[in-house]
C-alpha cells in the first residue's frame, strides 16, 4: 500500500514537472510537442507548388520549403521524432481549416494579402505572381476588357476570383463567372470550352499551360488583373512563437543559397509526374526577397 | 483562439458590387428556389409517367420503369451532375457539345434537370406505392365503367393517388430544394454557394453558415405550411387525409 | 464515339481509386451507418420517452437537421468540429481533428436524424399492448425497450435501415466538395490531373451503380425473407 503511494507521488511530481516544462511553449508549438505531430496542408493542382505526383502524394517547392520548417521545428522542440500528417486543403477552406486548428502550416500557392493577415499569419515570401488569364488562341482574347458578357472560370477561394468579381463590377463587364474547385478545375473548363478564359495567378497558368495536351493552343494575357503579390506559407494567427521558428527557419532556407536550389529544383528541372520543366528563371524581386526576407503583404515593397 | 463574431458583416458591401452581403445571400436563395421549382415540374411530370408506367399490366412498360428507377436510384447525384455536366457534351457530335456548353446558365439548366430526373425516380416510386394502395375495386369499377386505361387513370386512379401521397411529396419537394445544393460542384451559387462566396470574402464563416441555415429552416417553413394547406384543399371528405 | 477513349487511365489508376479512394467511402459509410444507428436509437427513445423536454430538444434536433441540405452540414462540421472538441475537452485552443473524423462526426450526427425517424416509426409499429404487458409484468421501461420492443421493431425496420445506408454510401461521395480523396475525390483527382472526365466520371458512376444495385438487390431479398417469418 505505502510503495503505490509513493509511486502515485512520484508521478504526480512528474506530471508537474513535465507540465512546468511545456509551460513555457505555447500555441502551436505546445500542441505539436504534445500530440508529436503536425499538420502540413496541401494543395491537389496547385503545380508547382503543392500538387499531387502519380503516386497521388503532395510534392512541390511549397511542399519542400515546409519539410524544412518541420525539420527546424523538431530541432527547436529537441523532439526525435516528428510525424507528419497531411491533410488536403482547397482555395475555399483553407483559411477556416487554419483557424479552426485542423492544419499547422498551409504549403501552396497562397496570397498573403493585408485582408487576410486579420485571420492569418504568413511566413517569408516565396514567390510572387499577379493575377491573369488564359484563353485559347483562337478565341482571340487580348484584354480583360475583351472578357466581357463571356463565361469565365476563376478557382472559389482565392484573390484572384475576388479580383475578377470586383473588376466585373467596377468596369460593368457583365462576365458570368464559374467558380471552380480547384484550379485544374478552371483550367478544364477552358480546355473543354464550358469557359472562354480562366482567371488565376500567372505561375499556375503557365503550368497548367504547358502540362496541356496542346500547349500551343494557349495565351496568357499581358493584361493583368493585379500586381505581382507575394506568395506565403500559411500560419496561424497571434501565434508569435511558432511564427518566430518558422520565419528563422525559411530565412535561413532562403539568405543560405539552399532556397535558390530548390526554386531551381521545381521551376528548371523536369518535375513530376510528367517529367515538364517550367523553365521559369528566378525573377529578380524573388532574388532581392530571397536575399533580405520579407513577410509584408504590400506588393510595392518587393519593387 | 477564439473566433471573431461580427454580426454586422451582412451589411458590408460585397465584391460583386451591387450590395452588401446579405443581397448576395438572397440572389443565392432565390436561384435555390428557381432551381428547384423547375426540376421540382420535371421531377411530377417525368415521376408521374414513370410510375404510371410501373402499374401498368403491361410487362415492358413495367420493366422500362424499373430499369429507369435503377438508373437514376443507384448512381449518386453528385456523379449524376456530373454525368450531364462534363461527360454528355463531349460524348455529343461537336457542334452540338459546344452548344450546350456555351449556352448561358449551362449550371442553371443542368442542375434543374439532373436533380429533376433525380427526384423523378422518388416521385414515381411513391406514386406507385399510392396507386398500389388504392383498393383494386377502384379500377374494376373504372374498367366496368367502360373508361379506357388512360381515362381510369385520368379521372380515377392519379386523382385519388395524389392526395394519398401529398405528405411524402412534401418531403420529397423539400429534398428537392436541398439537393439543389449539390449543384454548386458544378458551378451554381445557389444559397449554399452564397453562404461559401461569402465565407471566403469575408473570412465569416460561421455568420455566414447560419445564415443560410436560417434562410433553409424558413424556406421549409413555407413549403409545409403551403403543403398542409393544399392537403387541406384537395381533401375528400370520408377519405384518407380528409376530416 | 469511343475512338478517342484511353481506357487505360482507368487501369492504370485502379490501385489508388480502390485501395485509398474505396477503403475511405466504406469505412466512413460503416462506421457513419454504426454510430448513426447508435445515435439515432438514442434520439428516437428520447423523443418516445414521454419526458417532454427531452422529447422536445431532440424534436428540434431532428428537424433541424433534415431541413438543412447536407452540403451545408458538411461545411459547418469540417469548419465547427474542433471547435467543439475544444469546447468537450476544455482546451485551450480547437483541437485538431482529421479528414476522416471530421467527416465521420458529420455523417454520423446528420445520418442519426433520419435514422432515429425510421426507428420512431419501426417502434411505434409496434402495438401499444406490448409495452403495457410488459409494464404489468413488472418491466421497467428500459427492460420493455430492451427485451420486448426494440428487437420485434429493428426487424421491421431492418430492409428501411438497410436501404438508408445504402443511401447514406452514395451521400458520402458529398466529401468530393471538402477535396477529401474519397472513391468519387480520387477519381475527379485522376480526371483533372489527366484531363479524362469523360472516362474517369463514366467508371465512377458504373461502380457506384453496380454496388448500390447489388445492395439494394440484396435488401429485397432480405425483406421478402422478412415478410414471410411474420
Amino acid at each position: 500500500m505505502r510503495h503505490w503511494r509513493m509511486i502515485a507521488c512520484t508521478l504526480a511530481i512528474a506530471g508537474c514537472a513535465g507540465q512546468a516544462g511545456a509551460q513555457e511553449l505555447t500555441g502551436t508549438l505546445k500542441n505539436i510537442k504534445e500530440t508529436g505531430a503536425i499538420t502540413l496542408g496541401y494543395r491537389e493542382s496547385s503545380t508547382p507548388f503543392s500538387y499531387l505526383d502519380d503516386g497521388q502524394k503532395p510534392v512541390g517547392y511549397a511542399m519542400d520549403i515546409c519539410y524544412k520548417i518541420v525539420d527546424a521545428v523538431k530541432k527547436e522542440l529537441k523532439l526525435d521524432k516528428l510525424e507528419v500528417k497531411l491533410n488536403p486543403v482547397s482555395s475555399s477552406a483553407r483559411i477556416p481549416l487554419m483557424a479552426n486548428g485542423t492544419i499547422d502550416l498551409e504549403c501552396g500557392s497562397t496570397t498573403n494579402n493585408a485582408d487576410r493577415l486579420k485571420q492569418v499569419a504568413f511566413t517569408n515570401t516565396h514567390f510572387l505572381t499577379a493575377t491573369r488569364f488564359v484563353s485559347k488562341k483562337s478565341s482571340k482574347l487580348g484584354s480583360i476588357d475583351d472578357l466581357k458578357g463571356k463565361p469565365v472560370a476563376s478557382t472559389s477561394g482565392t484573390t484572384n476570383i475576388k479580383q475578377l468579381t470586383e473588376t466585373n463590377a467596377a468596369r460593368n463587364l457583365g462576365i458570368n463567372i464559374i467558380p471552380a474547385k480547384e484550379h485544374a478545375e478552371s483550367f478544364l473548363l477552358v480546355e473543354t470550352d464550358r469557359a472562354v478564359a480562366a482567371v488565376l495567378d500567372d505561375i499556375l497558368l503557365a503550368s497548367f499551360v504547358a502540362g496541356s495536351k496542346d500547349p500551343d493552343a494557349y495565351v496568357i494575357s499581358s493584361d493583368a488583373f493585379s500586381k505581382p503579390e507575394p506568395y506565403g506559407i500559411m500560419l496561424r494567427k497571434d501565434d508569435p512563437a511558432f511564427k518566430k521558428v518558422v520565419d528563422a527557419a525559411t530565412a535561413a532556407l532562403y539568405t543560405s543559397g539552399e532556397g535558390q536550389k530548390v526554386y531551381d529544383k521545381w521551376f528548371l528541372q523536369k518535375i513530376p509526374p510528367k517529367g515538364l520543366n517550367l523553365n521559369v528563371p528566378i525573377g529578380a524581386e524573388l532574388k532581392n526577397t530571397f536575399e533580405k526576407p520579407s513577410d509584408s503583404p504590400d506588393p510595392d515593397s518587393y519593387k | 483562439m477564439k473566433y471573431n463574431w461580427n454580426w454586422h458583416i451582412f451589411f458590408e458591401p460585397s465584391p460583386n458590387g451591387t450590395g452588401n452581403y446579405l443581397d448576395m445571400l438572397l440572389s443565392g436563395l432565390v436561384l435555390t428556389i428557381e432551381t428547384a421549382l423547375l426540376a421540382w415540374i420535371i421531377a411530377l411530370v417525368i415521376g408521374t409517367i414513370v410510375g404510371v408506367m410501373r402499374t401498368l399490366p403491361s410487362k415492358t412498360a413495367s420493366a422500362i420503369g424499373f430499369c429507369y428507377v435503377e438508373f437514376f436510384r443507384n448512381i449518386p447525384l453528385l456523379v449524376q451532375l456530373f454525368l450531364w455536366f462534363f461527360v454528355l457534351p463531349e460524348l455529343l457530335p461537336r457542334s452540338a457539345g459546344l452548344w450546350l456548353k456555351q449556352m448561358p446558365n449551362a449550371p442553371f439548366w443542368t442542375a434543374s434537370i439532373g436533380v429533376g430526373l433525380f427526384m423523378s425516380v422518388r416521385v414515381a416510386e411513391q406514386l406507385r406505392a399510392g396507386i398500389g394502395s388504392l383498393p383494386r375495386g377502384q379500377k374494376m369499377a373504372a374498367t366496368a365503367l367502360g373508361l379506357t386505361t388512360t381515362q381510369a387513370y385520368r379521372y380515377v386512379l392519379l386523382p385519388i393517388a395524389f392526395r394519398v401521397i401529398l405528405p411524402p411529396l412534401t418531403s420529397e419537394f423539400l429534398s428537392t430544394i436541398k439537393n439543389t445544393s449539390v449543384a454548386i460542384t458544378i458551378g451554381l451559387i445557389e444559397l449554399t454557394g452564397q453562404a461559401r462566396a461569402m465565407q471566403e470574402f469575408s473570412f465569416q464563416v460561421f455568420e455566414a453558415f447560419t445564415a443560410a441555415t436560417v434562410l433553409y429552416l424558413l424556406i421549409n417553413l413555407v413549403v409545409v405550411i403551403g403543403m398542409r394547406l393544399l392537403e387541406r384543399q384537395v381533401a375528400i371528405p370520408g377519405y384518407i387525409s380528409g376530416k | 464515339m469511343f475512338s478517342n477513349f484511353d481506357f487505360d487511365v482507368i487501369r492504370r489508376s485502379l490501385p489508388y481509386l480502390f485501395l485509398d479512394g474505396m477503403t475511405f467511402t466504406l469505412t466512413l459509410t460503416a462506421l457513419s451507418a454504426v454510430g448513426g444507428l447508435v445515435f439515432g436509437t438514442a434520439l428516437a427513445l428520447m423523443r418516445l420517452s414521454g419526458f417532454k423536454l427531452l422529447g422536445r430538444i431532440a424534436g428540434l434536433y431532428v428537424d433541424l437537421m433534415r431541413s438543412l441540405p447536407l452540403v451545408l452540414v458538411i461545411f459547418w462540421f469540417y469548419f465547427l468540429v474542433p471547435y467543439i472538441g475544444q469546447w468537450l475537452t476544455g482546451a485551450s485552443r480547437p483541437i485538431r481533428v482529421g479528414a476522416f473524423t471530421s467527416s465521420l462526426v458529420t455523417f454520423i450526427m446528420f445520418e442519426a436524424a433520419y435514422f432515429s425517424e425510421i426507428m420512431r416509426a419501426g417502434i411505434q409499429s409496434i402495438s401499444k399492448g406490448q409495452p403495457a404487458a410488459a409494464s404489468a409484468l413488472g418491466l421497467t421501461y428500459s427492460q420493455s425497450m430492451r427485451y420486448i420492443v426494440l428487437p420485434q421493431a429493428f426487424r421491421n425496420m431492418l430492409p428501411v435501415l438497410l436501404t438508408q445506408t445504402i443511401v447514406l454510401f452514395q451521400d458520402t461521395s458529398l466529401v468530393y466538395v471538402l477535396s477529401i480523396p474519397d472513391f468519387l475525390g480520387a477519381a475527379s483527382k485522376v480526371a483533372q490531373r489527366d484531363g479524362r472526365l469523360v472516362e474517369m466520371y463514366l467508371f465512377a458512376a458504373a461502380v457506384y451503380f453496380v454496388i448500390s444495385s447489388l445492395a439494394s438487390y440484396g435488401v429485397r431479398r432480405l425483406q421478402a425473407r422478412i415478410a414471410i417469418v411474420r
